[in-house]
């Protein structure tokens, strides 16, 4: 039973912030229920709607101003005395600049600390590459005990929050996407830890399986509506666990589908194309898919808007169509 | 400190050099970081041997003091310490450096153990020490939080980073000490800190210095409070390699590897101090 309303309010108010701006709110809630929940950030407080959780819960909450490996290492020192800690700034720079204390800190002492990563992948639009996050899965997959959640909207954003509330571990979440972006689910999504779940089932045959993660996967979904029309028959699977990840349902669909295609916002190594390569490679059975991967080429785009960013690297519904009509045509 | 306690004192640092020195010839080839753990000998003596409220028997108390290593490295000179106080065994003790031991050269975090922390990778020790003791406060626990730093860690930025949170929130539960022995793995004067204790106390610590050798000298720092809601850093002067005179405070003993001759000669210099 969530303690989140998935009503059309909730819905509209946390569509409307964004999943950055929806964190906070929805850790405020979850505050109300966890006694032991403390938030840090490194000076976005604003950015994240921690400021509504500051103002409802001002003894648990700690601003650690631009110092983001002292805010993983207060973090540690909090959850190793029994604390419930979420640390929060965006992406490049929790996962970067502090990798190394989350590496030792957080991971090698297994502690109870829950790092959202704001505004991954090209959110920053304009702001250019040192606020892009390309890194951050390759990063984070590498780490033993670290878990990582991609939720694919603010609902499910809501429901993988409350699930990492209610973990004793380190976790990893990637928050993606602009404020206004429409959603995928429209109520509970059932969030469940390492499945990977289908949210568009194919027409007739199976011939595409897109799996993909965080909000680029409306791109999926819109690109998957167009090829109907084309008598291209699409299913979108969404990865919102990228750790551990759920194998044997990729096993499944790389048996069941002709071509595997995987969309993500991070550069192609070590990302969820990476992932999924990894396991189909280590399989010994007979597998029917062709692999492609769409992400981020092994360079620093110039910077642009989101749907710029996403345009040129062929990362939005036209380029995903693109992708799949060149495929099945070599098929 | 009466004369009975302060002999208590030194027997419980002669034996933590005795005890790296050992397990530093032991380890054979892999050595040990003989040079600084002689050198916070008196600082961990003094701490577990008088200031810190710990107990073997219960080292998962609530209350217990937090005694953070941050200068991981070290690890030998706490394993004694632990030792001597209840938490290790001698068989913890021969494992050091050993396959598969829970005692490697830097230390993991092991509470039963009395190790709060995993530590080996330098500055991050006051940053976590912070966290914890900020629990304290939240808590309304009276239990209070020690960092042990070295001198060459203070040259990681996030050693300040840590020390302005603990300004910030007026950690006045929060003592660091510095093992100040003047050198880092290089050397001396790798990269020196001008007026370290003029600039940690225009950070807004309380800020004490000390002769890191002497039990009255280091007591005095360790117990005197000057201000309320400042958290307080004890530069101690130290040499490394302290203990044997031939090579106190000269370079190359950051890591050494013994031979049978000078192991045989530290021993019984050791021994008869």
């Amino acid at each position: 039973m969530s303690i989140f309303n998935y009503t059309p309010e909730n819905i509209s108010k946390w569509t409307r912030a964004g999943m950055r701006k929806s964190f906070g709110l929805q850790l405020s809630e979850l505050a109300g229920v966890h006694e032991n929940l403390i938030a840090l950030t490194a000076d976005v407080a604003s950015s994240s709607s921690l400021n509504v959780f500051a103002e409802k819960f001002p003894e648990r909450f700690f601003n650690l101003g631009v110092s983001e490996q002292n805010m993983i290492g207060v973090a540690s020192g909090l959850a190793k005395e029994n604390n419930n800690v979420f640390v929060c700034t965006f992406a490049p720079f929790v996962s970067m600049r502090a990798y190394e204390a989350i590496k030792i800190l957080v991971c090698y002492m297994n502690l109870n600390v829950k790092i959202i990563a704001l505004s991954s992948g090209f959110s920053l639009g304009v702001q250019g590459n040192t606020h892009y996050c390309f890194e951050d899965i390759s990063l984070m997959r590498t780490l033993p005990n670290m878990k990582i959640f991609s939720p694919a909207d603010v609902l499910e954003e809501a429901a993988i929050l409350e699930h990492t509330a209610n973990l004793n571990t380190p976790a990893f979440v990637r928050l993606t996407g602009l404020d206004g972006t429409p959603g995928i689910f429209k109520s509970d999504p059932d969030f469940i830890e390492g499945e990977l779940k289908i949210i568009r089932e194919p027409e007739n045959n199976k011939d595409v399986a897109i799996i993909s993660t965080g909000s680029v996967i409306n791109e999926c979904v819109r690109a998957a509506r167009a090829l109907k029309r084309e008598n291209i028959s699409c299913a979108v699977f969404n990865a919102s666990t990228l750790k551990p990840f759920d194998d044997k349902k990729l096993k499944e669909i790389s048996r069941e589908y002709k071509i595997i295609l995987t969309v993500e916002e991070h550069f192609l190594s070590g990302g969820l194309g990476g992932i999924v390569s990894e396991i189909l490679a280590g399989d010994n059975e007979k597998q029917n898919a062709r692999l492609i991967r769409l992400g981020i080429d092994d360079k620093f785009p110039l910077a642009g808007n989101y749907a710029n960013m996403l345009e040129k690297s062929g990362l939005n519904a036209n380029g995903i169509i693109n992708a799949i009509k060149n495929a099945c045509s070599k098929n | 400190m009466n004369e009975n306690e302060i002999l208590r004192l030194k027997e419980l640092a002669k034996k933590i050099r005795l005890d790296v020195l050992e397990m530093t010839f032991k380890a054979g080839a892999d050595g040990g970081h003989l040079g600084g753990a002689f050198s916070c000998a008196e600082i961990l003596a003094i701490l577990y041997g008088k200031i810190l409220n710990v107990n073997s028997k219960n080292p998962f108390d609530e209350n217990r003091d937090r005694f953070i290593l941050s200068k991981g490295h070290v690890a030998l000179a706490h394993y004694s310490i632990l030792a001597q106080s209840g938490f290790l065994t001698q068989d913890d003790l021969n494992s050091f450096e050993q396959n598969n031991s829970d005692f490697p050269t830097h230390e993991v975090i092991n509470i039963e153990k009395g190790i709060e922390t995993s530590s080996g990778s330098l500055g991050y020790g006051l940053s976590i020490g912070v966290g914890v003791a900020l629990n304290a406060k939240l808590k309304n626990k009276s239990y209070r939080t020690y960092v042990l730093l070295g001198d060459g860690e203070c040259n990681e930025g996030s050693v300040w980073e840590a020390v302005q949170s603990a300004v910030k929130f007026k950690l006045d539960n929060l003592t660091a000490v510095i093992d100040f022995n003047e050198q880092s793995l290089d050397g001396k004067n790798i990269m020196p800190i001008q007026n370290l204790s003029g600039v940690l106390e225009n950070f807004g610590f309380e800020v004490h210095e000390c002769n890191g050798h002497d039990f009255n000298e280091l007591e005095n720092a360790l117990t005197q409070n000057e201000f309320n809601d400042r958290p307080k850093i004890i530069i101690a002067h130290t040499l490394k390699a302290k203990g044997i005179k031939s090579i106190e405070g000269s370079e190359g003993w950051h890591h050494a590897r013994l031979n049978q001759n000078d192991y045989e000669n530290f021993r019984k210099e050791l021994e008869n101090a």
